[in-house]
C-alpha cells in the first residue's frame, strides 16, 4: 500500500489523484452526488430502453421490445395521414380536366410536383430523370411527338402505351425493308441519303436523288406521307425536322430501314391510379415539349 | 494556508479519496454596494424585457401580425420590430450567433466571467429566487439555523416553506408562460390559456419551463455554473493575463489579524495586512468559495465579495478595494512594488470589437437594403438544352419568385438571353410577346417553369449569360438574377 498522506495538496488541503505532470498534480475534486446519481440513472434508463424498444440485432432479426414499437409502423401511419391531408387536393386533380389543371396555378404546381415524383419512380429508367431521353427513347422536352403532344394525346400514350399489348394501345411499326427483302442494298443506301436530304443533311457524292424520291414514294410515303411530314396516327415520325430518335447518320438510317423499328412503351393504366396518370400527363406536357 | 488534513477524512475508498461529494448548501448573505446595485438593475432590466416584450405591439398593416417580436413557426416567419425574416434568410441568425459568441469573448477578455455574474439567465433567476428565500426565511444566519434546527416542524416554519415554494413556482410558471407568448399572438394566447382553449403544446412547454426554472434556480443554483455549464472551462482557455478578475490583494491583505491586534501592531510601526479575517466575503459569495484562496474556477465574477469587503474596510477606516477587479499582471507587479497597470484596449479586444462591428455592420446593411421582391433561378440539369424540330435551341429554368411585401404584385418577367430568343412560362399565356406576366400573392413564393428559346438561325455558341429581370408593374421595383444559356 502506498502512503497517501503525501498525496495531500498543502495549499488547498485536498487530496490529489496521485497523477503528476511536469510537477503539477491533479486535485481529486469529487463530483457532486446528484451528478453521479444522474449518471447512474442514465445507465438504468439505457437498460430499460434495451428491454422496452427494439435494440439488439440477432442473426435473423432483432429483439422487438416490450412495446412492440417499430419505426416502420410509424412511417406507415404517417404516410396514411399524409394521404388523408392531401386527399382533397388529389381529389381535385382527379375531377378537373387536363386543361383546367394547367390553367390553375395551384393545381398545376400540385400536378407537377406529384408528376415529377411518379415520373422519377416509373419513367426515368427509360426517359431519364428530366425526360431527356436517349437513343430509342424519346426526349420529352422537345416538340417532336410520335403519337401527338397535346395534353390528351400524352395522357392517352401514358395510359395505353405503344405496342404494349393493351387493347387500346398505339399500333404501327417501321417495317424491315432489307430483312424482308422488299428493298435491295443499294436501294436502301439511296433512300437513306434521300431521307437525309429532306432535313437538309449532307448526302453521299453522286447519289441518285430522283431514284431516292421514287423509292420513297413507293415504299415510305404510305406511312410518312408524301411530304415526309409523318403521321401521328401510326406513330410515323416527321422526317423533315431536326430530331432523330434512332440517329440521323447514314449508317443508323440504313439500319433503321433494313431492320425496322418497333420500340415499346408500357401501358400504365391499372398500374397507376387515374389521378396520378393525369398528374404525370400534365407534368410531361409542362416539360415544354407539348403542342 | 497550510492546513493539514488526515487522508482518512477524505477517503471513502482505498485509493484516492471520495468519488463523489454531497452538495454543500450555500447560504449567501445579503449585501449592499456598487456591484449589488448593478446586479439589481440588470436583473430588473432583463426580466422586464423577457416577461413583457411579447405584449409590445407593432403595426404591420392589415393581415400581418401586430406583435413586435414574434416567432411564427407555422408560417415560417420571424418578426422583430421592423424586421421580418423568411426561412431563406436564416443567415441573419448565423450572423447573430457569431456576434453573440464574439461578444462573449470580448466580455471575457475584459472582465472574465462577467457574463456569468451579471447577465446569464441562470444567475439572474437564481438571484431572484435567493431574494425570495431571504425575504421569507430571513438572511444567512437565520436560514442556517432553521435548516439545522432539529425542532419538530412548527406551523410557522411549515407555512414559511410552503409560501417560499409557492412563490418560486409562481415565478417559474410565469417564466414558462412568457416563453410561449413569443410563438403566438400574446393577448390572444393569454385569453386561450386561461380558458383552457390553447393548444396542448403551449401547456407542455409551460410545464417544461416551469420545471426547469424551479429546479435550476431553486435547487441546482451554483452547481449549474460549476458542473453543467461548459463556459467556465472554455473561458479559462480564452482568457489572458490582462482580463480583470475578482482578486484578493494579498500583498495588502496579509497578514490577516483582528482589528484590535492590527491597531496595536500598527502603533508599533509594524507591517500588518488589512484583512481582518471577518469572512464577510465568504458569507456573501453565491458559489460558496473563499476568494482569498486565489482565482478559482467556481468564481462567477459577480463582485458581491467586493461590496462586502468594501463595507468592512469603510467601517474600520481602511481604503476600499482590498478585493477588486484586477488582472494577473498587477498581482506580480504589486509584489515587486510597482504601480498597477490596466489595459482595456489591446490586440484581443480590438480584434473582437472589429469582428462584432464588421458582422453587425454587414447585417444592418443587408437588412436596410433587403429587397421585398426576390428571384432565384435554377437551370434544368437533365437535359441542359433541348433541340426542337425546327432546329432552335431551348433551355428550361425553374424560377422562384418571392414576394415579401404585404400586397399582391403583378410581375413581368424578362429574360435577356440570345438575340431574338423568346420567353415562355408554362401555364401562362403571354399578353405581351416574350414578356410573361403573373400575379404573386402577398407574403408568398411562386415557382415557375420558364423556357427560353433561341431560333435556329441564331444558335449561340456553347454558353452565354441570360439575365432575368422581374419587374413589379405597379411600383417599378426590379429584381434580377443571372444564369446561362447552353447549346448542345
Ligand atoms: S468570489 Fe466574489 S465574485 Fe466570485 S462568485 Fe464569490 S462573491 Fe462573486
Ligand atoms: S471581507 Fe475583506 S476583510 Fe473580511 S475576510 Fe474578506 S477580505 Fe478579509
Amino acid at each position: 500500500m502506498t502512503d497517501h498522506s503525501s498525496d495531500i495538496d498543502s495549499v488547498s488541503g485536498k487530496s490529489t489523484t496521485g497523477h503528476e505532470w511536469d510537477g503539477i498534480k491533479e486535485l481529486n475534486t469529487p463530483l457532486p452526488r446528484w451528478w453521479v446519481i444522474c449518471f447512474y440513472l442514465t445507465i438504468v434508463w439505457a437498460i430499460g430502453y434495451w428491454i422496452v424498444y427494439p435494440a439488439w440485432p440477432l442473426i435473423q432479426s432483432n429483439t422487438t421490445g416490450l412495446f412492440g414499437y417499430s419505426s416502420r409502423a410509424d412511417v406507415a401511419v404517417e404516410l396514411a395521414n399524409l394521404e388523408k391531408i392531401r386527399g382533397d387536393k388529389m381529389a381535385a386533380l382527379g375531377t378537373a380536366s387536363l386543361v383546367d389543371i394547367e390553367k390553375d396555378p395551384a393545381l398545376l404546381a400540385l400536378a407537377r410536383a406529384k408528376g415529377k415524383t411518379v415520373f422519377g419512380d416509373n419513367c426515368a429508367p427509360c426517359h431519364g430523370s428530366g425526360g431527356a431521353g436517349a437513343k430509342g427513347y424519346p426526349n420529352l422536352n422537345d416538340d417532336d411527338w410520335l403519337w401527338g403532344g397535346t395534353l390528351d394525346q400524352i395522357m392517352q400514350t401514358i395510359q395505353f402505351g405503344a405496342r404494349s399489348g393493351h387493347t387500346k394501345t398505339h399500333e404501327g411499326q417501321m417495317l424491315a425493308f432489307g430483312k424482308d427483302g422488299v428493298l435491295k442494298g443499294d436501294e436502301i443506301v439511296t433512300v437513306a441519303n434521300y431521307v437525309r436530304s429532306l432535313s437538309g443533311l449532307s448526302t453521299r457524292n453522286g447519289y441518285d436523288a430522283a431514284k431516292g424520291q421514287k423509292i420513297f414514294a413507293e415504299n415510305c410515303a404510305a406511312c410518312h406521307g408524301d411530304a415526309a411530314k409523318g403521321n401521328q396516327e401510326m406513330g410515323a415520325p416527321d422526317l423533315t425536322d431536326k430530331i432523330w430518335l434512332y440517329g440521323s447518320d447514314e449508317a443508323s438510317l440504313i439500319e433503321t430501314i433494313s431492320q425496322g423499328r418497333a420500340g415499346v412503351m408500357p401501358a400504365w393504366e391499372g398500374r397507376l391510379d387515374p389521378a396520378t396518370i393525369k398528374a404525370m400527363a400534365v407534368y410531361v406536357h409542362s416539360l415544354g415539349g407539348g403542342k | 494556508m497550510n492546513k493539514t488534513v488526515n487522508p482518512k477524512d477524505l477517503t471513502t475508498d482505498d485509493d484516492y479519496g471520495p468519488l463523489y461529494a454531497a452538495r454543500k448548501k450555500v447560504y449567501p448573505q445579503s449585501v449592499s454596494g456598487t456591484f449589488r446595485r448593478i446586479k439589481w438593475g440588470l436583473m430588473a432590466f432583463c426580466l422586464g424585457v423577457y416577461y413583457f416584450l411579447p405584449f409590445v405591439r407593432w403595426n404591420r398593416g392589415l393581415g400581418a401580425p401586430s406583435q413586435a417580436v414574434l416567432i411564427d413557426l407555422p408560417n415560417s416567419r420571424f418578426y422583430f420590430f421592423f424586421i421580418e425574416l423568411w426561412p431563406q434568410e436564416v443567415y441573419y441568425f448565423t450572423g447573430l450567433l457569431i456576434v453573440a459568441a464574439v461578444a462573449l469573448f470580448l466580455m471575457n477578455s475584459i472582465g472574465g466571467r462577467i457574463w456569468c455574474g451579471y447577465l446569464c439567465p441562470q444567475t439572474v433567476w437564481t438571484d431572484l429566487f435567493y431574494a425570495v428565500e431571504r425575504l421569507i426565511e430571513g438572511d444567512r444566519r437565520e436560514r442556517m439555523k432553521k435548516d439545522a434546527s432539529s425542532d419538530p416542524m412548527k406551523l410557522e416554519r411549515i407555512s414559511e416553506i410552503v409560501l417560499k415554494h409557492s412563490i418560486w413556482l409562481l415565478i417559474a410558471w410565469w417564466t414558462g408562460g412568457a416563453w410561449v407568448l413569443y410563438f403566438n399572438d400574446a393577448p390572444t394566447l393569454v385569453k386561450e390559456l386561461v380558458t383552457f382553449q390553447a393548444p396542448m403544446i403551449a401547456y407542455i412547454w409551460i410545464g417544461i419551463l416551469t420545471a426547469t426554472t424551479y429546479i435550476l434556480a431553486g435547487y441546482m443554483r451554483e452547481q449549474v455554473c460549476t458542473y453543467i455549464c461548459p463556459w467556465p472551462r472554455i473561458q479559462a482557455a480564452l482568457t489572458d493575463e490582462w482580463a480583470l478578475n475578482v482578486t484578493y490583494r494579498y500583498d495588502r491583505g496579509e497578514k490577516r489579524t483582528s482589528v484590535k491586534k492590527a491597531a496595536e501592531l500598527r502603533a508599533l510601526g509594524q507591517q500588518v495586512g488589512d484583512c481582518v479575517d471577518c469572512y464577510q466575503c465568504v458569507a456573501v459569495c453565491p458559489t460558496g468559495i473563499d476568494i482569498r484562496n486565489g482565482p478559482q474556477m467556481e468564481c462567477i465574477q459577480c463582485g458581491l465579495c467586493i461590496d462586502a469587503c468594501d463595507n468592512v474596510m469603510t467601517k474600520i477606516g481602511r481604503p476600499k478595494r482590498l478585493i477588486g477587479y484586477d488582472n494577473d499582471i498587477n498581482i506580480h507587479r504589486r509584489q515587486e512594488g510597482k504601480a498597477p497597470i490596466y489595459r482595456i484596449v489591446r490586440a484581443r479586444t480590438v480584434v473582437y470589437s472589429a469582428i462584432i462591428a464588421a458582422v453587425g455592420g454587414i447585417m444592418i446593411y443587408t437588412l436596410a437594403t433587403r429587397s421585398l421582391l426576390d428571384v432565384n433561378v435554377l437551370h434544368d440539369r437533365n437535359p441542359v438544352a433541348v433541340k426542337l424540330s425546327d432546329g432552335s435551341i431551348r433551355n428550361a429554368y425553374t424560377v422562384r419568385l418571392l414576394n415579401k411585401s404585404g400586397y399582391d404584385r403583378l410581375i413581368a418577367i424578362d429574360a435577356n438571353g440570345p438575340v431574338n430568343s423568346t420567353v415562355h412560362v408554362v401555364g401562362v399565356d403571354s399578353v405581351t410577346p416574350d414578356r410573361p406576366m403573373i400575379v404573386i400573392p402577398r407574403d408568398a413564393t411562386s415557382e415557375l417553369r420558364l423556357l427560353v428559346t433561341a431560333p435556329a438561325d441564331n444558335n449561340p455558341e456553347k454558353s452565354i449569360p441570360v439575365h432575368f429581370h422581374v419587374t413589379d408593374i405597379g411600383l417599378g421595383v426590379v429584381a434580377s438574377a443571372t444564369d446561362n444559356f447552353v447549346s448542345p
